[in-house]
């Protein structure tokens, strides 16, 4: 809806793929977009069926007090996945991109 | 558009009905309140859960409960049990009358998944929206008609399972659904959104061929075929060798073809399903946006929290932990007085002889270790039960999992460890919450060695007998110091073992940590009671009867053979000359190293039947009368005993080996029994048994050897 409202237009592919970055990475309720899930397992598989799949929106909530794994919320509901898993999806910033 | 066709076969066996859903989605609370207060729950041992089945309330439609998956394409064991039943479905013979997915309405695009895989079999399926009465509290709209219409599902149903809306209109619905409806082909509910149904077009032509046999689209089984290679198996019976082997062969080509396109073929179900969902359901559902803060997200600002979080959680479990012991003491006093009494009263009535006997000593008093421990039992399940309904052991695992991850467990892990320390078997039984196979099984394997409450008489009464009432550096009581350490050596091998199982039987799945944090939920009475009930019934009647089996054969151990003049001899006499003292005598060989003499050898025989058996064996191997001073006695006749040679039976080095044989050692029939139970085989609890009296034999040597080579006595 309000995804990439100016400050995304007129970004080349380039740049673009320089906006993808880890779950992982992400700060506590910062939200982001699904753009891929880099490898081919039965968690990614999982994460799928769960509806993580590209475009997804989602936020993160926290991470849990050691540190992992991290809460998110998505279509609707909450999720914690192990950091591990969260570095393999790739995400990009909704809204408010800062520099 | 519901056509209907009769085959007009009379069918003999009553009708049944299949019921799935997510996980958590309300199903068994649905299930129970079809089948109403008084249904038969038949347990049918599966290897990880159970599948439960009943007579829907005043109708002969029986009713099948089944696993929560998130779909057909199986992950686990459980998930497995319901892939197989469906895809048996492929036989008109053994389809349902119906199939009632359950779809929690809070949360139904995520249950819709789920859903399409199912209304893609085409057997008549109803769609149940659990909690409607939450839903409509958040304000989520859901338009029944039109997803009916849109999905094609036989009937949707907004009900809630908790307060007992909508039940009547499904058993409505269910009993006018006509036996072996086929409803026509429906165009599978997916919309393809990468560009792949050319690439696919040859293996959807090949399978077109069996349409009428496989019963199942053509495009599904190809998108399985593509992201499951063990799906082949489920279509095998249904192709000659050649044909699979032509099935396999273009299976790889247009994997092939879909590579060079750069198409992820192992997904494309998934995102054409939600594809569907997005585009051709959107507006039925009001969707929720990822930025509104629900309740739980705000109690978890507390609950979770990196300070409080952890805080919150000792509070929870030590109230638990206290409540085992204390509440549990008052009715464990009077189950044992009961059973003393029943005794004493069979005693009274039968004459003497051999039945007298066994029922006194054999069946009364293995029935008492059963009974004895099911106060216990039945608060541990009633807080488990209460943690897991509320949404707080969600919780839990979230705040545990990275510690218990260092040991190749998961956070589920923590509860049923914890839980150990009171009791074995509730323990046990309650790591069923942990989905996977491998976490689970190794978390039962070390439930063991957290020294549970049985083992605190022993503990105690060694630790008043040979350790001094003296102070550690001034302040620190020597007898309280030693306790602890006892109950840290438990936990550390535990800590020991799981690593060693970390590394010969490594975690094979990625999926071990993707967990829904549930939203939190007013825990409902009833559905606690049936919870107790279930487990507490299972309990009794499974490990129960084992229980009762081995305690008959330990009471003609400890009694035959008779003397004939056995009437003159004392009880301890008696107990040397059987074949349980001949055992004792059998074994000093082999414990003897340990610092043990035959008398604990019988003794450490006799407590296979619960721990605690030890002492009253010793008591009875000391000539001791059951009075109320038998622990003082027991003490001094323990301190006096002497081998012929004049040295001491029991010194520092054999009491401290003998309580770590106590940590170690799985002398515990009914953990062994529950433990067959849970894991449905002798593998395990003979592995449990192997591993434990290994590490306990050579512990216990090294600690009375090694103590007399540093020069102990």
């Amino acid at each position: 809806m309000h995804r990439n409202r100016g400050k995304g237009m007129g970004k080349n592919t380039k740049e673009r793929k320089m906006q993808e970055i880890k779950l992982a990475d992400l700060k506590p309720g910062q939200e982001a977009t699904i753009c891929s899930l880099t490898e081919h397992n039965s968690g990614n598989d999982r994460l799928r069926e769960l509806g993580l799949i590209d475009g997804t929106p989602l936020r993160v909530i926290k991470y849990a007090p050691l540190g992992d794994p991290i809460e998110i919320k998505v279509r609707g509901f909450y999720l914690s996945l192990r950091k591990s898993m969260a570095r393999q999806i790739r995400v990009r910033l909704r809204g408010n991109i800062e520099n | 558009m519901k056509t209907e066709q009769h085959t007009g076969k009379i069918k003999k066996a009553p009708p049944w009905v299949a019921i799935v859903g997510n996980p958590n989605c309300g199903k068994t609370a649905l299930f129970n309140r079809l089948t109403g207060l008084h249904h038969k729950v038949g347990n049918y041992p599966g290897i990880t859960v159970e599948k439960k089945s009943g007579r829907i309330r005043n109708s002969r439609i029986i009713l099948r409960d089944l696993p929560g998956t998130y779909s057909l394409n199986s992950k686990s064991v459980d998930e497995k049990i319901v892939s197989d039943m469906v895809q048996s479905w492929r036989d008109p013979n053994s389809r349902p009358r119906a199939v009632i997915v359950v779809a929690d309405a809070t949360n139904l695009i995520r249950n819709t998944y789920l859903a399409l895989q199912i209304l893609d079999w085409n057997v008549p399926t109803i769609i149940v929206l659990n909690m409607i009465d939450e839903a409509r509290k958040k304000n989520i709209s859901i338009d029944a008609n039109e997803l009916q219409r849109r999905t094609n599902a036989w009937a949707v149903i907004p009900a809630s399972a908790k307060y007992g809306q909508g039940i009547k209109e499904i058993i409505e619905t269910l009993e006018r659904i006509p036996d072996n409806v086929l409803l026509p082909n429906h165009p599978p509910r997916l919309v393809e959104i990468e560009n792949y149904s050319e690439d696919i077009a040859p293996l959807e032509q090949f399978l077109e061929v069996k349409k009428d046999s496989l019963n199942h689209h053509p495009r599904i089984e190809a998108l399985r075929l593509l992201s499951d290679s063990g799906y082949i198996n489920y279509l095998s019976k249904f192709f000659s060798a050649s044909e699979l082997q032509a099935l396999l062969d273009i299976t790889k080509q247009v994997k092939s073809a879909l590579t060079v396109k750069n198409i992820p073929y192992h997904n494309l179900e998934q995102s054409s399903r939600f594809a569907y969902i997005d585009l051709y359901l959107g507006d039925v559902f009001k969707k929720d946006s990822v930025s509104r803060r629900s309740m739980s997200e705000r109690a978890d600002a507390i609950l979770t929290h990196p300070v409080f979080g952890p805080l919150a959680l000792l509070l929870v479990l030590g109230f638990i932990f206290n409540a085992i012991f204390s509440w549990a003491q008052l009715p464990m006093e009077l189950i044992q007085s009961g059973i003393d009494w029943t005794s004493a009263q069979a005693g009274a009535v039968l004459p003497d002889g051999v039945f007298k006997s066994l029922m006194t000593q054999g069946i009364i008093g293995g029935a008492g270790t059963i009974l004895i421990f099911f106060p216990q039992i039945i608060i541990l399940i009633f807080f488990l039960s209460l943690l897991e309904d509320s949404g707080y052991m969600a919780r839990m695992a979230f705040m545990m999992d990275k510690l218990m991850a260092k040991i190749g467990l998961n956070g589920r892990s923590v509860l049923p460890l914890l839980s150990g320390f009171a009791c074995a078997i509730p323990a046990v039984m309650s790591a069923r919450t942990i989905e996977n196979r491998r976490d689970r099984f190794v978390t039962i394997m070390l439930i063991p060695l957290m020294s549970c409450s049985a083992r605190l008489p022993v503990y105690t009464i060694l630790i008043a007998a040979f350790v001094p009432a003296e102070y550690i550096l001034g302040f620190i009581p020597m007898q309280a110091a030693v306790l602890m350490g006892i109950y840290f050596l438990g936990m550390f091998t535990a800590i020991f073992a799981a690593l060693v199982f970390k590394k010969f039987y490594p975690s094979k799945s990625v999926q071990t940590m993707l967990m829904e944090l549930p939203p939190y939920r007013m825990p409902l009475a009833r559905s606690l009671w049936w919870q107790i009930y279930d487990k507490g019934k299972s309990f009794l009647t499974t490990a129960g009867s084992i229980i009762l089996a081995i305690s008959i054969v330990l009471w003609f151990l400890a009694s035959y053979p008779q003397q004939s003049d056995s009437r003159q001899q004392t009880s301890r006499e008696r107990i040397e000359y059987s074949y349980a003292g001949q055992l004792g005598h059998f074994i000093e060989p082999a414990v003897k190293p340990l610092g043990f003499d035959w008398k604990i050898g019988v003794g450490l025989i006799t407590s296979f039947a619960a721990r605690e058996v030890m002492v009253s064996t010793l008591s009875t191997l000391y000539n001791l009368e059951n009075d109320s001073g038998q622990s003082q006695s027991l003490i001094e006749a323990m301190r006096k005993d002497r081998y012929p040679d004049g040295r001491p039976v029991f010194t520092v080095l054999s009491v401290l080996s003998l309580m770590v044989f106590f940590v170690f050692a799985a002398q515990c029939m009914a953990t062994f029994a529950v433990i067959k139970k849970e894991t449905n085989s002798w593998r395990w609890p003979l592995l449990m048994t192997g591993y434990m009296t290994v590490l306990a034999y050579v512990s216990c040597l090294i600690v009375y050897q090694g103590g007399h080579l540093l020069g102990f006595i």
